[in-house]
């Protein structure tokens, strides 16, 4: 609402910027305050857990619509993702946390488009550093339990089929890759292609309004054509959210299928 | 109108991941032209280009709001 009011400002437009997820909090407890995206986190976990939950309850050979979609939506994580890349010899321990990084990441992203809430939670930084840190974990501690800390760290730092000459150089630039940038970029891309998006979404409908209030006829009818751009957009976005659910639940999966690799 | 410098700057930079992208699904559309049957298979490869593709793109919009 102060996007929009600080839009119809006469002296000129203000083009949306990185202030505009600078939300007031909505209530505080003690000296930290509770704001909107903090509380999306909560409602997706809850949404993704009672989902879940409804539909495994009453489970039955021949299933009800709702047992059907929950199957349909596991089965999904389950086949593309853990049996097609962590291959099926060890893919069942992860699906808990594949399945349910799915849904957790999909649920906040399509936070952006529902209505009355229209957030992305991850335009956040600060909440994808989190996520991608504990896949950080995940995928360092699933490798570490299985070859040990050296034999980990040979797995992911000297590349196999590389003359020992090659060693001193790759073997940093292996370890700078793998083990520090990658949760970085795993946490950037989420981050960016939400903040991005909600950004074009803000620019096309206040820019519209701005338009259609100041600039006479021309504004009549740019306006409505920014607020047109602005509906395309929203459908574009919906594509990049779900699509980003699935390619950071598709990165952890490969992270840790390759974490797991034998040595070749 | 003001504006800053580095978003230019940035707009310049996502040219590169953006023919690269190009160039993944291109060699995808490609391959699963040739052999449809290897869709499963080449859909994952082709995602996790893009993605490593991408990742160039959102380092240069991260170092674009930072610089």
């Amino acid at each position: 609402m102060n996007v929009a009011a600080s839009a119809v400002r006469a002296e000129g437009f203000e083009a949306p910027g990185p202030s505009i997820f600078d939300l007031p909090p909505v209530f505080s407890i003690g000296a930290v305050g509770v704001t909107k995206p903090m509380l999306q986190l909560f409602l997706a976990a809850l949404l993704v857990f009672g989902f879940f939950y409804a539909a495994a309850r009453q489970r039955s050979m021949v299933p009800g619509k709702l047992q059907y979609a929950g199957e349909s939506a596991y089965g999904f994580v389950r086949n593309n993702l853990g049996r097609d890349i962590i291959g099926s010899h060890d893919f069942l321990r992860f699906m808990p946390y594949l399945a349910a990084l799915f849904f957790f990441v999909l649920i906040n992203n399509l936070f952006a488009t529902i209505p009355f809430i229209q957030f992305p939670t991850f335009s956040r930084a600060g909440m994808a550093y989190a996520l991608a840190g504990l896949s950080w974990v995940v995928y360092n501690a699933v490798g570490i339990r299985k070859h040990g800390l050296f034999g980990y760290l040979k797995l992911q730092t000297v590349p196999s089929g590389v003359s020992k000459v090659m060693w001193p150089l790759l073997i940093p630039l292996e370890f700078f890759s793998n083990l520090v940038v990658r949760p970085v970029t795993l946490a950037l891309r989420l981050f960016a292609n939400m903040f991005a998006g909600h950004i074009l979404l803000v620019l096309f409908s206040t820019g519209g309004l701005y338009l259609l209030q100041n600039e006479g006829i021309i504004g009549a009818i740019a306006g409505p054509l920014a607020w047109v751009m602005a509906i395309a957009v929203g459908f574009l976005e919906v594509l990049v959210q779900v699509l980003q659910a699935y390619v950071f639940a598709l990165l952890n999966a490969m992270y840790i299928s390759g974490a797991l690799a034998d040595e070749h | 109108m003001d504006g800053n410098l580095n978003m230019i700057g940035y707009g310049l930079a996502a040219i590169g991941p953006g023919v690269g992208i190009g160039l993944i699904f291109a060699a995808y559309i490609n391959g699963v032209a040739r052999q449809p049957e290897a869709q499963g298979r080449l859909q994952s490869i082709a995602i996790l280009g893009f993605a490593l593709a991408e990742a160039l793109a959102i380092i240069g919009i991260a170092l674009a709001f930072v610089l």
